[in-house]
């Protein structure tokens, strides 16, 4: 059957199942993913040019695009800076807790977004535990963009963490031995031999974390204030507009969004292809 | 400059012997740089879960946890949990039999539409199925006219978390599945087993604790779910709240101690799947995907 079911498109096998589990996969994706999407997207499409460029450019879904954008892009970049630390303390360094410190990397993945928002919420508002101190120093964070980007710094880190780990170890500590040999200072080793070699790795991860904030809520939405024009993200306008029953809104702000992600992403598989062409992987 | 000059007639360990490490200042210095940012930024929320759920007391506690409202939000994430987990088992092991153990067209566009849901944002995994199945949606009248109701109940519910959780078992079982080969498998086809005891008894042997460790991920994401569920819940106590749905409504209610004494409860749950995913990746390091062991 699976035989018959493809000659030219499949490589002949002395497995079975092959029909059946890729039927079952491609129904799946379909029914679950890929129709759903479509929907939207041509929900979107039915309001036609004009009307999708009328919502997602109203001020007030245009400063909740600009937000999430740019709070996602600091909190990337202070993940790429942070998480290549802390990955090259993990990889390189030997002192106690370390492992500890490692299985701790995936606690944003594991801690649902709600329980983080209320936590950090807890922690950084005025009367917290690290906002109180932050308060007389003028610093507000909770109910600011501040408290958005603190929460896509925790939900973010370990996409960086965990991309460059197996870069690192991967290594070949003999090119850092030939610079070293070759009268290099240890600076110039990990800022003109090493960190190139990370450097596919670290965009990767940075991008990862990137489409991830964009698309983040539940840590936000507790700590963030909400506040139209000022700390309303772009996923919370979408829960508004669906509140209000106006769907066109949603969909549009929606697949405006779903745009941003698949540049996003299109963009880490370019980094990833790049990487793969130059380093022979 | 003059050190480094010197440095060779010292035998000095900078320059005499090749150098692929940091003084240990620098060290230090590094090791503390990142020891503080993980203590700031990931351990103190999880520590100010805790420490605010036995702000009122062990009595508070333990009567926020058990109160009817909770007790049903408990249940019914476990419910969700338990339909939307081993449908995405099933996928993952489909997507991964195919993926892994042939060689087909359009492979690497599948391998990479798995993995579509972790770039969507939770928010449109939950608006894409109010469009579908909602009053409004292309879908709703004719399901309001039968009397079946999927959005604002459970079959949403699990529709959206099966969405943010596709990718989990199968990116476990993919890589792993791609290194093993098919000797095994084609090993056991020609001592005359059938396509599904082969399936059952070799290839299952051989993913299992890659299997497992995909499904402790699933399952710590479809429990604690929050926007996706979130969108297509309606929010109704008792009925439709999930525990991270549940936490939001008391926090919104300004009822704190309640709020994170169910947080708590989603907190322990993390505890338990980091503790399980660490406990795999040094038992079983060889036996789950290369990019997990450590």
């Amino acid at each position: 059957m699976a035989g018959a079911h493809g000659l030219a498109l499949k490589r002949p096998s002395a497995l079975p199942g092959f029909g059946l589990a890729l039927g079952f996969a491609l129904t799946y994706l379909g029914l679950i993913v890929l129709i759903p999407l479509a929907a939207m997207v041509l929900k979107a499409a039915s309001l036609g040019f004009a009307g999708f460029w009328a919502i997602t450019t109203d001020p007030r879904t245009l400063a909740a695009l600009r937000l999430s954008l740019v709070t996602s892009l600091i909190a990337a970049t202070i993940n790429a800076v942070f998480g290549v630390i802390i990955a090259w303390v993990l990889i390189r360094y030997r002192f106690p807790g370390r492992r500890l410190l490692d299985a701790v990397i995936d606690l944003p993945f594991a801690l649902p977004t709600a329980v983080a928002g209320i936590a950090l919420t807890a922690l950084y508002a005025p009367n917290g535990m690290i906002g109180s101190w932050l308060e007389p120093l003028g610093l507000k964070v909770a109910y600011s963009p501040i408290g958005i980007t603190i929460a896509l710094i925790f939900i973010g880190l370990p996409f960086v963490v965990r991309t460059v780990q197996p870069v690192l170890e991967e290594f070949d500590r003999e090119i850092e031995e030939a610079a070293a040999s070759l009268g290099a200072y240890r600076t110039q080793t990990i800022f003109r031999v090493i960190l190139p070699a990370l450097f596919p790795a670290i965009l990767t991860g940075f991008g990862l974390a990137l489409a991830r904030a964009v698309g983040e809520y539940g840590s936000v939405i507790f700590i963030a204030g909400n506040i139209p024009f000022v700390s309303e993200i772009a996923p919370l306008l979408i829960v508004i507009r669906l509140e209000e029953f106006s769907y066109e809104q949603a969909t549009a702000i929606g697949t405006a969004m779903l745009l941003i992600s698949f540049a996003l992403l299109f963009f880490v598989h370019l980094v990833q292809a790049w990487q793969r062409r130059r380093f022979g992987q | 400059m003059s050190e480094a000059a010197i440095a060779p007639l010292l035998g000095s360990e900078n320059r005499g012997a090749i150098v692929t490490t940091e003084r240990w200042p620098v060290r230090a210095l590094l090791i503390g740089v990142a020891v503080v940012f993980l203590l700031l930024f990931l351990l103190l929320p999880l520590l100010a879960v805790l420490v605010e759920a036995f702000r009122a007391g062990l009595g508070a506690y333990f009567r926020a946890i058990t109160e009817p409202d909770a007790l049903a939000a408990v249940r019914l994430t476990l419910l969700v949990a338990a339909i939307a987990v081993p449908a995405n088992i099933v996928f993952g092991l489909a997507a991964a039999w195919a993926i892994a153990k042939f060689e087909f067209k359009g492979k690497s566009i599948l391998n990479s539409l798995i993995d579509l849901p972790f770039s969507v944002s939770p928010v449109i995994a939950g608006l894409i199925y109010v469009l579908l199945f909602g009053a409004q949606g292309y879908f709703g009248p004719y399901l309001q006219s039968q009397g079946i109701q999927i959005v604002f109940a459970l079959p949403g519910i699990v529709l959206a978390t099966i969405f943010v959780t596709v990718p989990f078992v199968a990116r476990e079982l993919v890589p792993l599945m791609q290194e093993q080969g098919t000797q095994d498998e084609e090993a056991s086809l020609s001592l005359g087993a059938s396509g599904w005891k082969t399936f059952f008894r070799v290839t299952l042997p051989n993913v299992k604790w890659a299997l497992l460790y995909g499904v402790i991920l699933c399952n710590a994401r479809a429990m604690g779910e929050f926007g996706a569920v979130s969108v297509v819940s309606g929010h109704i106590r008792g009925k439709t709240n999930t525990m991270p749905l549940h936490v939001e409504i008391l926090y919104n209610e300004y009822n704190f101690a309640a709020a994170f004494a169910v947080a708590s409860l989603l907190a322990l749950l993390a505890l338990v799947t980091l503790f399980i995913k660490v406990a795999l990746e040094w038992r079983y390091a060889e036996q789950i995907s290369a990019s997990r062991r450590h």
